[in-house]
């Protein structure tokens, strides 16, 4: 489950890519890629230019849509051959049916989004398994950065406070109270550091967490 | 059965003097073809038309495993000169010339392009005003009502006759958009992808009402003779005017409408002084009339009643008690759908209709929704994101079926 040592990309691997000869996917979207199983269908919310949603359709044989909102985001996804719906997620996912599919993923976007706990009700709505990445905020940094009076910048998080997208940062158990609230069983989180996997004290020691949840009606059935 | 083609390819293989050059990305030079078929269609309102001829003008070539054709529908007032320049009219360019030509986005090196008119239209198929065999008049309001699926049926034969039996794609805008759901549906395994323009899978109450306005307006024109004006030799030509106006309005977005004419006046009078009168007052007004009188020199007003009665009824999702979900399940089609924003005739929520039903099918949808200012009317420009969409979408297409990577670039995207 941890053999990633070709990984090659640094996690803010610039998007650019030709036809042929596509850089390895970040660290993150190559273990969202291990917790999807091979023939399944996926919805990619935020898929961006579809990148994780060719690597699975190459590597895994999935079934796969994505959503996007922004135009040249839409049109490098067209390119790539991957299915793109462009649509504001901040409208939920009325035009997904209950159960459409096997996993959802949400990959670093949650923490920008207005309506937090909908769309993780509409990821358990349509598939059985959510996948959710978002920066750390309880990084340990973060603290001295706010002790020495400043709001924390980083990699993970390149902006201002005053021009950042990310209006609702959260810490790893502030995620997971939530996802208890919603009813979510967690089954997996994965913790990373620029390429690294963090494996002890994560909620400190990781910039990036990635977990994978299933929905209640998921475990029901 | 399908008669060879008669061409008029030769005069368009012998440029004469004072034709304009051939701009890069242009198909050149077009003559349409016209396609006879003798075999009996029979039509969904019970009716049956012994024999029928199509006007078709194509474009690239077809290759060896005929694998690589599309089918172009068009909306109300096209035809099936959708690209090139017209070899008797050089001046007239294809209505979608900005889509389809070498390098363009539906790249006509690589692609053989299908342009076809419709049943019952008038502009070399049989419609209304051809003669009717059995009675050696022209057909007026004798000539039977169509659907979108009449065309459908109508233009498989057309496919018959290339030979072709799996369509790479079939495609349109608004009513042609309509055309191309009908073919995913009639002949899910005659379409490879379906590609949607700000269409719709039915009319809602106000664009079958605006319909009814134009219809109107046609119907209650003392020149219009019950259908039969052909014979007195006039033309209803206020009514098809009017009819025109009020599908112009419909075709823009307030938002164009506004930059374009605000409440410019057309001539006012001394320090801009208003006439108080009934005639040409504002620029908006000069405009509508213009287009209203232009259509009527060369529209049929019976082809327009025709044409805008099948857009009312098309209603594939009638069949399965309005569920357009069960209505596409028989679709085998990939498809790529785009609306655009400001466009209020077929607003983007009839093609999410569409994206919805199709993914609780399971389909493969790509699904765009460009913000462009120009209403309806959009799918006919050169917006650069629409085009980069449909594009990346051919080339897609191209690199499924093998049929090689773009050589060129013109047109809208061209740099």
């Amino acid at each position: 489950m941890n053999a990633e040592s070709s990984v090659s990309a640094p996690l803010s691997a610039p998007v650019a890519a030709s036809q042929s000869g596509e850089p390895a996917p970040r660290i993150d979207l190559l273990r969202i890629a291990q917790w999807i199983a091979p023939g399944s269908r996926v919805l990619d919310l935020g898929c961006g230019d579809g990148r994780l949603l060719a690597y699975l359709q190459q590597t895994r044989q999935v079934r796969g849509a994505g959503v996007e909102i922004d135009d040249e985001q839409v049109i490098a996804a067209v390119r790539r051959g991957v299915s793109v719906i462009q649509q504001n997620l901040e409208g939920g996912l009325a035009l997904f049916d209950d159960a459409q599919f096997d996993t959802v993923v949400l990959s670093q976007t949650l923490q920008s989004m207005r309506h937090t706990e909908h769309i993780l009700r509409e990821m358990a709505r349509v598939a059985r398994y959510g996948i959710v990445s978002f920066p750390n905020f309880g990084y340990w940094p973060h603290g001295w950065s706010i002790l020495a009076g400043r709001m924390p910048v980083n990699d993970q998080m390149p902006y201002e406070w005053y021009d950042t997208p990310n209006i609702h940062l959260c810490t790893l158990r502030d995620f997971q109270i939530l996802a208890a609230r919603l009813g979510l069983r967690i089954t997996d989180l994965a913790a990373f550091r620029g390429e690294r996997e963090i494996r002890y004290l994560r909620g400190w020691r990781s910039m990036l967490a990635v977990y994978r949840f299933e929905s209640p009606a998921g475990a029901r059935s | 059965m399908t008669k060879p083609a008669v061409s008029a390819d030769p005069a368009a293989s012998a440029p004469t003097t004072d034709r304009p050059p051939v701009p890069a990305g242009s198909v050149g030079y077009v003559s349409p073809q016209f396609l006879s078929f003798d075999e009996p269609l029979t039509l969904a309102s019970g009716q049956v038309l012994p024999s029928y001829s199509l006007a078709v003008e194509t474009y690239g070539e077809l290759n060896a495993a005929r694998s690589n054709a599309v089918l172009i529908c068009h909306a109300l007032n096209a035809s099936h000169h959708v690209a090139g320049l017209e070899a008797d009219a050089p001046h007239q360019s294809g209505w979608w010339d900005n889509m389809v030509g070498p390098g363009k986005a539906v790249d006509t090196d690589r692609f053989f392009v299908v342009g076809v008119n419709n049943l019952g239209s008038c502009f070399g198929s049989t419609g209304p005003t051809t003669v009717n065999p059995a009675t050696g008049q022209p057909w007026g309001a004798s000539f039977p009502l169509l659907t979108v699926e009449d065309w459908v049926h109508a233009q498989e034969r057309v496919a018959d006759h290339f030979g072709i039996e799996r369509f790479a794609a079939v495609m349109g805008g608004s009513l042609g958009g309509m055309q191309a759901l009908s073919w995913a549906i009639t002949c899910p395994e005659r379409v490879g992808d379906c590609v949607v323009v700000a269409s719709t899978a039915r009319l809602s109450a106000q664009n079958i009402a605006f319909n009814e306005v134009a219809r109107r307006a046609i119907l209650t024109d003392p020149d219009f003779c019950d259908g039969d004006y052909y014979a007195r030799g006039v033309v209803p030509v206020n009514g098809l005017s009017v009819a025109r106006m009020v599908g112009h309005i419909t075709y823009q977005s307030d938002e164009v409408m506004a930059s374009k004419f605000g409440r410019a006046q057309r001539k006012p009078g001394p320090n801009g002084q208003y006439h108080y009168s009934y005639d040409v007052e504002f620029e908006v007004e000069s405009y509508l009339r213009h287009q209203g009188e232009k259509f009527s020199r060369y529209f049929d007003a019976n082809t327009y009643l025709l044409l805008t009665r099948a857009l009312d009824y098309f209603d594939p999702a009638r069949a399965c008690g309005g569920d357009l979900a069960r209505a596409l399940a028989p679709v085998q089609a990939r498809f790529l759908l785009v609306s655009f924003t400001t466009d209020w005739r077929f607003a983007p929520e009839h093609s999410r209709e569409m994206v919805q039903a199709l993914l609780k099918n399971h389909r493969e949808v790509t699904y765009a929704e460009i913000d462009a200012p120009h209403g309806h009317d959009a799918f006919l420009l050169g917006d650069a994101r629409y085009h980069a969409i449909v594009q990346g979408y051919y080339d897609g297409i191209a690199r499924r079926l093998g049929l090689g990577d773009r050589r060129r670039t013109t047109g809208v995207l061209a740099q």
